[in-house]
């Protein structure tokens, strides 16, 4: 598109205008980069920027226990649904855009409910379902919670790379002597990788951030890293979360990274 | 006239109706795998939010003795501790709505007039935060608001104050936090209703004598309104049932829905009066959501795919 | 031998399609038949229901009532991968993550086609449409006319037993496009497959058919060589949508047809009585400037409104008694060259008994 700079307003005109959405992204980004700075702070007295440095937080991370088995949980529950997530959520993004059935609009609905419907409710709702039959403070109740959430990322990361894709291709290739299931692996879904990827990244790290249903549902042995974070904020502030925190923003910037390469080497 | 003229085949049938059954059974067999392939993700959907919320409207007609009665929600009318919660909840929300969109709207106008790549750079420092755990920076907020955070220390050894400000654990607290995690709800959709404005209006509008202000007025603005109007809508509703950055940075003086549902739930035990908080909930936001779409015609759950 | 159609190709017997969509009808009632190793073509405007035929033919687009056989096999409720049907799409549908040899191969590697087959039967089909030794081309590299030239091999390496064709040249530019209707038709006349070819373009069903079937609103108005819907066009449709055509309209009373009070001499049995239209090609009307040429023709009196040298032709506009214009051309003959009239002459047209078609007047 060649609307760059199009209009006769000069960018000193302009000036007032990039001071303020300068500041409003600085705003944005400014606390990332404070937890970042502070997790290599030396001391526990929270000062910025920090008198002395050191890696004690991540010492203190990564050497309890706790810490850590609560971050393989969330690992482990985050792959899960990753893997449940992104076929389940492209398989209905798929028949969605075939769109030959009656009732797409309540589908679609349906399936991405979950963004709309208040999450607290969904915690109660779970944690309610869950004592009945008993996965309350299991991995498979936290892949089943977390795959409904992170659902309706993958479908809509799906369809949208549906929309944009041929699919007179899958027809000619259907037309060729492929029947739906070959014409769709051989031919649509090498072409739908990077949507398909960065639905899976997008499930990935819905699960690893989920805090609220977590709270519920998970508990004892499969309390997952954002319980535990949220009940230590909710006491007094270490700065061990400092640590912890700053490699959450270092994974969603390796993710998100990840997602735009994968785009951009097709 | 046409050539295609009515016949009887052999079994003395019109055309018009050959194999007019096997093609129907063809059409139904097709969409019966359609639904296949959709019936995972619907049953998953199904059982983990439509049956426990069904399950917990049921639970809240009744009261605590197991009577059929709407004592749930009479207490909401009853009770002054609710009535304050809805009172708080929507002042905060109408106060994030509010700072979203004073700090939304012009980054999402710079961010729209930016050439291309730089634009893209700049959008980084809305995605990033927007893809970062709402804990950690719920966490970073308090590090920086608290009453011995970053802000007041500075504050006191630059001698501005003598005292440490009140930033955290109260309604500002909660009010800076979430507007710091609502401002991309509201920044990406009307970002990406800025970029369909063709820049050929605001042209022929500067060409026509309007100053920059009165083209930015009477042409950009009103044509940024569906976008504006959507990423309002949705960060209210975000911010009547949120939970995490108000249950930490509250410090238990600004007890908003969310947290009112928790308690109930998990402190009390007490399902029905939870459920029917849940239940109040998710009216008024499908309600919200209902009016938007019925006002602007917009698709309501449209604007959730720019994330 | 290999890629040599003719001997199995097959003919299409499509009989009663009904086609809806919602209470929309789209075909209805549509009859055809198709001749094995016969190039026809589905000529029509958008709209028309050219293209949902031929969907329902490659099996994409499921018709409500109807039967599609295949050299006497019911095909109509037979999943598209299984119809045996090769097939080119107006914007090629290559795929763009496999190279020109892949792309070829792919119908061959869905038949389980040993890779030593596979090789020569791409090759030789890449020989065919002249793009040999392109196999490791990808096909961003490839030009507009590469690529449809790998469609068509893509679409017959197979050896299906019929071809199906939506608007494959629509995308190239003029010369190109030319260029190509004479290779497909070439082509055609070698491989001998059963080709139905979806156009909107009437030049180019002309150029390239055996038979044309000009389809209107969801009907075939008229099938027929390309000569005689050009020439006997039996339909006000099909006499508009191919070549220009002057509509005048004529009254047929005591089994003789009338213009006016003039009646008219034609070759073809006078229709039914009451009023109809007769189709008069540009070409076909004449000056008339001498008495003695006049013997044979239909005279019908007119004033020119304009004439335009066109060089190798003209063109003149006249108005008839009733006041209808009509359009004459001409080639730029030396005698006709002469006597050209000038703009408010009044002049004489005349049409030979045999160039006279009438038409329904609706």
């Amino acid at each position: 598109m060649s609307t760059e700079s199009s209009l006769p307003i000069s960018h000193w005109q302009r000036l007032w205008l990039y001071l303020l959405g300068g500041l409003v992204m600085l705003f944005l980004i400014a606390p990332s980069v404070i937890i970042v700075i502070m997790s290599f702070s030396g001391s526990t007295l929270l000062q910025f920027p920090p008198q002395q440095w050191s890696l004690r937080w991540y010492e203190s991370y990564f050497g309890s226990v706790e810490w850590r088995d609560a971050t393989i949980v969330s690992i482990k529950v985050a792959v899960m649904t990753a893997i449940v997530a992104t076929p389940l959520g492209t398989a209905a993004a798929y028949a969605i855009n075939a769109g030959t059935l009656r009732l797409t609009g309540a589908i679609n609905a349906l399936l991405t409910a979950s963004l709309i419907i208040p999450v607290i409710l969904i915690g109660i709702g779970t944690f309610f379902l869950y004592a009945r039959i008993g996965l309350n403070n299991t991995l498979t109740g936290l892949v089943i919670a977390h795959t409904v959430q992170a659902l309706p990322l993958v479908v809509l990361t799906v369809l949208s790379g549906l929309r944009s894709y041929d699919m007179n291709q899958e027809m000619v290739a259907r037309s060729l002597g492929a029947g739906r299931f070959p014409a769709f692996f051989q031919v649509t879904m090498p072409q739908l990788r990077f949507s398909i990827v960065s639905g899976a990244l997008f499930a990935f790290i819905t699960s690893f951030d989920e805090v609220v249903v977590s709270l519920f549902i998970s508990g004892g042995e499969t309390t997952t890293l954002t319980r535990r974070m949220f009940n230590a904020l909710r006491d007094q502030i270490d700065p061990t979360i400092a640590a912890i925190s700053t490699c959450l923003i270092v994974l969603s910037i390796v993710l998100l990274s990840a997602a735009q390469l994968f785009g951009r080497g097709r | 006239m046409s050539i295609g003229s009515v016949s009887l085949d052999r079994a003395g049938r019109p055309d018009a109706v050959l194999n007019a059954d096997a093609l129907r059974a063809d059409a139904r067999r097709q969409a019966l795998g359609l639904l296949a392939l959709l019936s995972p993700g619907l049953f998953l959907v199904f059982a983990v939010i439509i049956v426990p919320i069904g399950w917990l409207f049921w639970l809240s007609l009744f009261d605590q003795t197991g009577q059929l009665s709407l004592a749930n929600y009479a207490r909401f009318f009853e009770q002054a501790s609710y009535i304050r919660t809805f009172a708080t909840t929507f002042k905060v929300a109408f106060a994030v709505t509010g700072a979203s969109v004073l700090f939304g709207y012009p980054l999402a106008y710079m961010l729209s007039q930016l050439p291309r790549r730089a634009a893209s750079i700049c959008l980084i420092f809305v995605i990033l935060p927007f893809w970062t755990s709402v804990l950690v920076r719920t966490y970073a907020w308090l590090v920086i608001l608290q009453r011995r955070g970053l802000v007041n220390s500075w504050l006191i050894d630059l001698g501005v104050i003598g005292q440490p400000l009140p930033l955290a654990n109260n309604f500002a607290g909660v009010v800076i936090g979430m507007t710091h995690i609502m401002l991309p709800f509201l920044v990406l959709p009307l970002y990406a209703s800025m970029k369909t404005i063709d820049v050929d209006c605001l042209r022929a509008g500067m060409n026509l004598g309007a100053s920059p202000a009165a083209t930015f007025r009477q042409i950009f603005f009103p044509l940024s309104q569906p976008g504006l109007a959507s990423g309002v809508v949705i960060v209210f509703v975000l911010c009547l049932g949120f939970f995490v950055t108000p249950a930490l940075m509250g410090g238990g003086k600004v007890i908003m829905w969310a947290m009112r549902i928790e308690q109930a739930t998990s402190l009390y035990s007490n399902w029905g009066a939870g459920a029917a908080l849940g239940v109040v909930l998710l009216a008024v936001t499908l309600a919200l959501l209902g009016l938007f779409q019925w006002l602007l015609g917009a698709r309501a759950t449209g604007v959730w795919s720019s994330r | 031998m290999l890629l040599s159609l003719a001997p199995s190709a097959l003919p299409i017997g499509i009989h009663g399609i009904e086609k809806r969509f919602g209470a929309v009808s789209i075909l209805s009632d549509l009859s055809l038949d198709v001749a094995a190793g016969e190039f026809l073509t589905l000529l029509g405007p958008s709209g028309s229901g050219k293209t949902t035929l031929l969907m329902i033919l490659a099996g994409f687009v499921r018709a409500n009532a109807g039967s599609v056989k295949v050299g006497g096999e019911e095909i109509i409720t037979m999943p598209p991968h299984k119809r045996n049907i090769g097939m080119v799409f107006q914007n090629y549908a290559l795929f763009p993550h496999m190279n020109v040899f892949h792309n070829v191969a792919f119908p061959l590697k869905q038949r389980r086609v040993s890779a030593a087959d596979t090789r020569e039967r791409v090759a030789k089909a890449l020989d065919l449409v002249r793009l040999q030794g392109l196999g490791e081309r990808r096909v961003d590299q490839l030009s507009g006319g590469q690529r449809q030239r790998v469609a068509l091999a893509r679409a017959i390496v197979f050896e299906p037993r019929i071809v199906l064709m939506d608007e494959p040249l629509s995308a190239l530019d003029k010369g190109l496009r030319e260029h190509m209707q004479i290779e497909l038709r070439t082509l055609h006349r070698r491989l001998g497959m059963t080709t139905v070819y979806v156009t909107h373009d009437q030049r180019e069903a002309i150029t390239m058919s055996d038979r044309i079937a000009v389809m209107n609103a969801g009907r075939i108005e008229q099938i027929d060589q390309p000569e005689a819907l050009y020439a006997r066009p039996k339909t006000k449709f099909v006499a508009g949508f191919i070549g220009e055509s002057n509509f005048i309209p004529v009254e047929c009373r005591n089994g003789s047809v009338w213009y006016e009070d003039r009646k008219l001499r034609m070759n073809d049995p006078a229709p039914s009585a009451g009023r109809h239209l007769m189709v008069v090609r540009p070409e076909t009307l004449r000056l008339v400037t001498d008495a003695e040429q006049a013997g044979a023709l239909n005279m019908l009196p007119a004033i020119v409104g304009d004439v335009i040298y066109q060089g190798d032709s003209f063109i003149c506009y006249a108005t008839l008694q009733d006041g209808r214009q009509v359009t004459l051309r001409d080639y730029c003959r030396s005698d006709v060259l002469a006597k050209l009239p000038a703009p408010g002459e009044p002049i004489t047209l005349g049409i030979d008994a045999q160039d006279i078609v009438l038409v329904a007047d609706q």
